[in-house]
């Protein structure tokens, strides 16, 4: 950091706590914003074009390694997409058991988030490990709850990271009534765990900001939309997965090799768990409600800092809903659909932690793919992260320039972004003239 | 006494073998109270100077940025363990290594000349001398606690390299190639994931790569006897270590 003669420069290597490399880079000049770009240098993968030529079966596997903090998401946008292409549907108790395998994800990846990689910025301390040092009873909670999602995954699709259980149709084989069923204590202590890192955290101080964000989220005439249902903003929009690519758009700018995801001529929107409070709040249980209500959230939040409070509601939905489904678990007769391979064209989209993830694959009458399109949700917030940039800065120029730093990362943080998904190291540079 | 200090870097990757290390839950705290963690971008925003004890390496070198920094990563590192198969053999992106990387990128980006890549995604060690590679993708997470324990004490890893058949074996699990025809490659696979796909019925698709002196031949002809096809005979082996020679030798006989 220097100054001198009027320009200041704000330099930081890399950006921490998020998944994947990206830079922030930030001109300011006679106190006005010149120039901000969110960078996501993380290498591209090619995964879309390797796709090509693969049987319909292996885009799971394939798509999974996308991102290792929410392979779920992967594993089931693309399988229905290929159930869709391949004329089947997986209704009933393997559908339960998909949702409940969700509910893993998301447990294991929102208290990740925000306990480790979020908290620390509202302690103003670098890490999780930093916070145990003063309370480790909140961390231990936390790890806990954690490894409970963990051993969701474990339990219904064979291992945490990458599950091998899944597949398109369902599940190579269904899990052992006993073993689900073991699954019930550790989530009746999660239900109050949840509340208790709920409760500590809406003591957090949260900066003061707010947007009328246009929200994007699926929703589901039965249920807290996670595996499936029509894709509806907050501004009246309500379409079938299956047109997502006639309302959405993807640009590629020069400082990102993540895709930029925009709405209709260009605009940014949101997507993940605020945009899915503010569409499906309704549909919370009464639990998450009064939770949501006594941590000091309303119907409809719109401070994205408090996206740290809106997981944890989500968290405890997530242990309500596992507990409902593993309370009933019964083994199924079949533990999947057969398909038979033909042409076809198939949508999938699913919830992933950090919001909508989209795939689309058209398929040779073999069932190899000719095409595969794969939209991921951190792309899809680039533009309202840079958005949000612009606006958090904007508010806060008179912070010296370490606080400054601190709070756009904080902004990035928000969104929980994972960068190898969206295609990490962030760099943040920051110039004053 | 000083504590070690730990260090863990990220090349082209998905995340998943770092996040093995978060996902450590019992032992995460002991292992921060052991060492210091000087280096972990995906946990903190401390950051120690080098030089480290121990880099854990995740990731392929699939851009010239990266073929630069694991130069310096190397050079500031007494051991060097790469995790997972990305930094063991490449990983999945690895499939470009066959193809037309700019043909990729027309298909992928509109604008291909925005980007700084290599035509192949290679391992660690084809850029710089390696200590132990560790297997998986993702690793496994005991193995990868015992990696980190018994180089910190100064012994070899116990980390066995049987096969995955042996496993099978070993749990009780019975064949699903000879006793359901479904195509496995437990038998040219190096064991250490826990055994976790023939429990669940399902053939290993061999993400923990290719054991030593893997008989690929003999299990090809035997997958071809079972009514697999060339293209699925080579595409088994092309996955997560496509790039790994024995694998990589194998799916080339079944273009
Ligand atoms: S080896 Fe697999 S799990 Fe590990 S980083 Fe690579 S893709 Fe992810
Ligand atoms: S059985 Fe094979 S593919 Fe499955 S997890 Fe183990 S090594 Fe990987």
């Amino acid at each position: 950091m220097s100054e001198r003669s009027g320009t200041r420069t704000i330099k930081v290597d890399a950006l921490a706590r998020v998944e994947g490399e990206g830079a922030l880079y930030l001109r300011v000049k006679d106190g006005a914003i010149r120039d901000l770009k969110f960078r996501i240098f993380e290498p591209p993968r090619f995964f879309e074009a390797l796709l090509a030529g693969r049987g319909y079966a292996e885009a799971p596997d394939i798509t999974a390694r996308i991102c290792g903090i929410c392979p779920v998401a992967y594993i089931l946008s693309s399988s229905h997409a290929m159930e869709q292409a391949l004329g089947i549907r997986v209704t009933g108790p393997l559908r339960d058991l998909r949702r409940l395998l969700y509910c893993g994800e998301w447990i294991e990846s929102h208290v990740l988030h925000a306990a480790m990689l979020h908290a620390p910025d509202f302690l103003g301390l670098d890490d999780a490990l930093q916070i145990a040092e003063r309370d480790p009873q909140l961390v231990r909670t936390a790890l806990r709850l954690k490894k409970l999602g963990n051993e969701i995954l474990e339990v219904v699709g064979g291992r945490a990271v990458h599950p091998v259980n899944t597949r398109v149709g369902g599940f190579y084989r269904a899990p052992g009534r006993a073993r689900v069923r073991a699954l019930a204590s550790e989530l009746e202590w999660a239900l109050e765990a949840s509340t208790t890192l709920l409760r500590a955290f809406a003591g957090f101080d949260f900066p003061d900001y707010t947007h009328d964000y246009t929200c994007v989220s699926l929703r589901h005439p039965d249920e807290y939309a996670i595996t499936e249902g029509r894709l509806v903003s907050n501004r009246g929009m309500d379409i079938a997965i299956d047109t997502f690519l006639d309302h959405f758009g993807e640009e590629h700018v020069a400082h990102s090799n993540a895709l930029h995801g925009y709405l209709g001529a260009g605009e940014p929107y949101l997507v993940g768990p605020i945009a899915r409070y503010n569409n499906n709040f309704d549909q919370l249980t009464p639990l998450a409600q009064g939770a949501a209500r006594e941590a000091g959230l309303g119907p409809v939040v719109n401070n994205p800092y408090q996206s740290l409070l809106v997981r944890l509601v989500e968290t405890l939905y997530a242990c309500e809903e596992a507990l409902r489904l593993v309370r009933a678990y019964e083994e199924p007769d079949a533990s999947c659909v057969e398909a038979a391979p033909r042409a076809g064209v198939g949508h999938g989209c699913t919830e992933a932690p950090r919001g909508i993830c989209y795939h689309r694959y058209a398929l040779d009458e073999t069932g190899h793919i000719l095409e595969a399109r794969i939209i991921p949700p951190t792309s899809q917030n680039q533009k309202q992260i840079e958005d949000d940039l612009r606006g958090v800065v904007a508010q806060n120029l008179a912070l010296p320039d370490e606080q400054l730093k601190l709070r756009c990362e904080q902004t990035i943080r928000n969104y929980d972004p994972c960068i190898s998904c969206a295609t990490h190291f962030l760099e943040l540079t920051v110039d004053r003239e | 006494m000083r504590k070690p200090k730990l260090a863990v870097w990220k090349f082209s990757s998905c995340d998943g073998c770092q996040l093995s290390l978060l996902d450590c839950e019992d032992e995460l705290l002991a292992v921060a109270g052991a060492v210091d963690i000087a280096y972990f971008l995906e946990a903190t925003r401390a950051r120690l100077r080098g030089p480290y004890d121990l880099s854990l390496v995740e990731g392929s070198i699939t851009t010239p940025e990266e073929a630069e920094r694991i130069r310096k990563v190397r050079s500031q590192s007494r051991f060097l363990v790469t995790i997972g198969a990305c930094a063991t053999s490449g990983g999945i992106q690895a499939l470009r290594n066959f193809a037309d990387v700019d043909a990729f990128a027309r298909a992928v980006y509109a604008h291909p000349e925005y980007l700084d890549t290599l035509a192949t995604a290679t391992a660690i060690q084809d850029h710089v001398p390696v200590d132990f590679e560790l297997r998986g993708c993702p690793v496994n997470k005991h193995q990868l606690l015992e990696v980190v324990n018994a180089t910190l004490n100064g012994r070899r890893p116990n980390i066995p390299d049987h096969s995955q058949c042996v496993e099978c074996k070993r749990h009780g699990t019975v064949c699903v190639l000879v006793a359901h025809g479904t195509p496995c490659l437990g038998p040219v696979t190096q064991a250490g994931c826990g055994n976790l796909c023939p429990a669940c019925s399902r053939g290993c698709y061999g993400c923990f790569g290719p054991k030593e002196a893997p008989n690929t031949a003999a299990l090809s002809a035997k997958l071809g006897a079972e009514g697999l096809g060339g293209r699925a005979i080579g595409h088994l082996y092309s996955t997560f270590n496509a790039n790994a020679p024995a694998f990589r030798e194998e799916s080339q006989k079944h273009e």
